[in-house]
């Protein structure tokens, strides 16, 4: 991380220290001078609030740390004695639970913005990758720190999930073994999930220096998709964009403190208040909110692939379902090879935008059947025949991948581009005057 | 090292410094065509002790490594706490109990003559994992399982009087909806197997071994 020539500064002490490692220099070049486009909209917040968070859940979680203890007779008790007993350790520990939400919240924002702005396109494509090695490492990180306390949701979240590696002939049970460190999720288990749990936000935070680095290579990408060419398009990053990103990071923090302080348990489920009990399932398993379009995916996968007219399974349903699961994100590191169009911006693209509306739209509804009991009946098509919620969330999962494999390559080649502002001046100069100053 | 290329590039090495000559004799380890000599397949000395030295290091490493991975396999107490002696003789017949064993429900069944009977009726050929009671039971009487849904382990309902037990008598596994028949296996739903049964012996009529 070489800063480049340096400038003296005047304050003497920190011109001695800077002359031995120029951190100082370092600081101001990428984050005080730093050249910003300067028509950021407010989706351009949401990696500094990500970031917020990922320091928030640090902060929260090493606290809480101090008085956990990772023991399958003692965890649950002594969360319970978090919340009750130590000081303050309600606060830190709601904070800490709907962090988790608000990071993810955050982060399928920042995501979106990506997608709606092409941010992934050449030359940002290793920085879109790491950003999906970021999301993968959050959602392994969150899915261990669910089952830290060690009750009912926690236990049979973990059974659940370690059981998708028994899909894989053969190694599969071998593996679960090995994570598991026995016969089922026992005090092994939670040992383990602590400990990794305790060190993935770290791999996170190194994860985010390279995505970081890797922007600052490229720079921003911007609401236009139009690269700055001098210096009318942009702006130093300070003071613009600390104070737009304070702004817009005081709007996520209010309501992440309606959520800590008045609605703790909205985003959690009652039954991980009640101890976890190997014998007895709950009735209704669900995952985290955040996890749950891809829950809705794994459930889609209802039939087993074989060859024709045998009884030869290649693939079976519940294999299907994991692949398709561990694909749908896996997809996401290929998309900048999927996606060739030259223009970014889905705002010169409408039938792009259209698509990935769309595609936005599949998510949520994922969302909303992976958190609903398998199969609920929802109408009649024919006396014999009832649509379910399966059947919604099977017609979702092939939108979901035919967006990636097929709208995208096809829109590649044939998607004729809205007129587009020479740079990003002049855009922003016409929308002054025809778009009422909303830049 | 050597002044002479083809020499450095054939043997790499400072042995075959002296051989000056390309060609000298069929013993030379300089020569351009290696089909005779015998280092200039492998290379020199220096090449044998780099190859040697490397191939221990990453003996060492796996050696290293192994213990790394196989520690989060079971430990020898979990290990232990692999077999349990049930009392059976509560048990009348309709009834089921559950028991531990390695944390896993078991599911232990005294079943009725009509559920044996509608066990043993069934076509295998028309199962989803064609396993006949015959092979699933040592004593007809007794059915025992493990109650884990071989879908993604949750716990089926049917153990309690008053439990669902899905349309073929068995259980059914709430989470996402797996029946099972009255000898464990599974007939409808996203699980592929029957559930599983375990390595048991009965000590004598009323008392059974599970593991």
């Amino acid at each position: 991380m070489s800063a480049g020539p340096r400038t003296p500064f005047e304050n003497k002490f920190i011109e001695w220290f800077d002359q031995r490692l120029p951190i100082f220099t370092m600081m101001n070049k990428e984050y005080g001078v730093f050249p910003t486009p300067k028509n950021f909209n407010y989706f351009w917040n949401f990696g500094a609030i990500a970031m917020f968070m990922l320091v928030t859940m640090i902060v929260s979680g090493i606290t809480l740390a101090m008085h956990y203890a990772a023991n399958t007779g003692l965890a649950f008790d002594s969360v319970e004695r978090i919340m009750r007993d130590v000081n303050y350790g309600w606060l830190i520990r709601y904070i800490h639970m709907n962090g988790a939400s608000f990071f993810f919240i955050a982060v399928y924002i920042h995501i979106f913005r990506g997608l709606y702005y092409g941010s992934y396109k050449q030359p940002r494509e290793l920085l879109w990758i790491f950003g999906v090695v970021i999301f993968l490492l959050m959602m392994a990180t969150a899915f261990m720190g669910y089952v830290l306390p060690w009750g009912q949701m926690s236990y049979w979240g973990a059974t659940v999930i370690t059981n998708f590696f028994t899909a894989f002939p053969w190694v599969g049970e071998p593996i679960q073994t090995l994570l598991i460190g026995g016969f089922s999720v026992d005090n092994p288990t939670l040992n383990r999930f602590f400990a990794l749990h305790y060190l993935l936000p770290f791999v996170i935070v190194g994860v985010v220096f390279l995505h970081v680095w890797a922007l600052h290579r490229t720079g921003s990408n911007n609401p236009t998709g139009i690269e700055p060419k001098d210096e009318r398009d942009t702006l130093p990053f300070h003071p613009y964009y600390t104070m737009k990103d304070s702004f817009g990071l005081l709007i996520f923090a209010i309501v992440y403190c309606i959520f800590v302080f008045f609605m703790p348990n909205e985003l959690g489920h009652p039954d991980n208040y009640t101890p976890a009990n190997p014998m007895v399932t709950p009735a209704h398993i669900v995952p985290e909110w955040y996890f749950l379009p891809f829950y809705a995916i794994l459930r889609a996968v209802t039939i087993d692939i074989g060859i024709p007219f045998t009884d030869i399974t290649i693939i079976s349903a519940k294999l299907g379902g994991v692949l398709l699961m561990f694909g749908s994100i896996a997809i996401l590191l290929v998309l900048p090879w999927l996606d060739s169009h030259p223009v970014r911006s889905a705002r010169y693209r409408p039938k792009f935008r259209l698509f990935l509306l769309l595609f936005v739209v599949t998510v949520l509804v994922l969302g909303k059947v992976g958190g609903m009991p398998a199969d609920v009946p929802l109408f009649h098509i024919t006396k014999d025949f009832v649509f379910t919620t399966t059947h919604v969330a099977q017609i979702a999962t092939v939108y979901y991948f035919a967006f990636f494999i097929v709208i995208l390559p096809v829109l590649s080649r044939i998607e004729v581009v809205k007129p587009m502002p020479a740079s990003i001046h002049e855009a922003v100069l016409k929308c002054q005057s025809s778009c009422g100053g909303n830049a | 090292m050597s002044t002479h290329d083809h020499s450095s590039s054939c043997c790499g090495g400072g042995s075959c410094d002296s051989a000056a000559e390309p060609n000298k004799s069929s013993q030379g380890c300089c020569q351009n065509t290696p089909a005779e000599g015998e280092c200039c397949g492998g290379g020199s000395r220096r090449d044998f002790l780099f190859m040697t030295a490397g191939a221990m290091a990453a003996v060492g490493v796996g050696s290293v490594a192994w213990p790394l991975v196989d520690q989060m396999n079971p430990a020898a107490d979990t290990l232990a706490m692999s077999t349990t002696e049930v009392d059976l003789s509560q048990l009348q017949v309709g009834q089921s109990m559950t028991v531990m064993w390695r944390g896993k429900p078991v599911f232990i069944r005294r079943r009725t003559a009509e559920e044996i009977k509608e066990a043993q009726d069934i076509d295998v050929q028309t199962l989803r994992d064609k396993q006949s009671d015959s092979d699933r039971v040592k004593k007809p009487e007794w059915l025992i399982v493990i109650g884990v849904c071989t879908h993604l382990g949750c716990v089926p309902l049917g153990q309690k009087t008053g439990d669902t037990r899905g349309e073929y008598d068995g259980w059914f596994c709430p989470c996402h909806g797996s029946v099972y028949d009255t000898s464990g296996r599974i007939r409808k739903g996203p699980a592929p197997k029957n559930l599983e049964v375990p390595q048991y012996t009965f000590l004598s009529d009323t008392l059974v071994r599970i593991g």
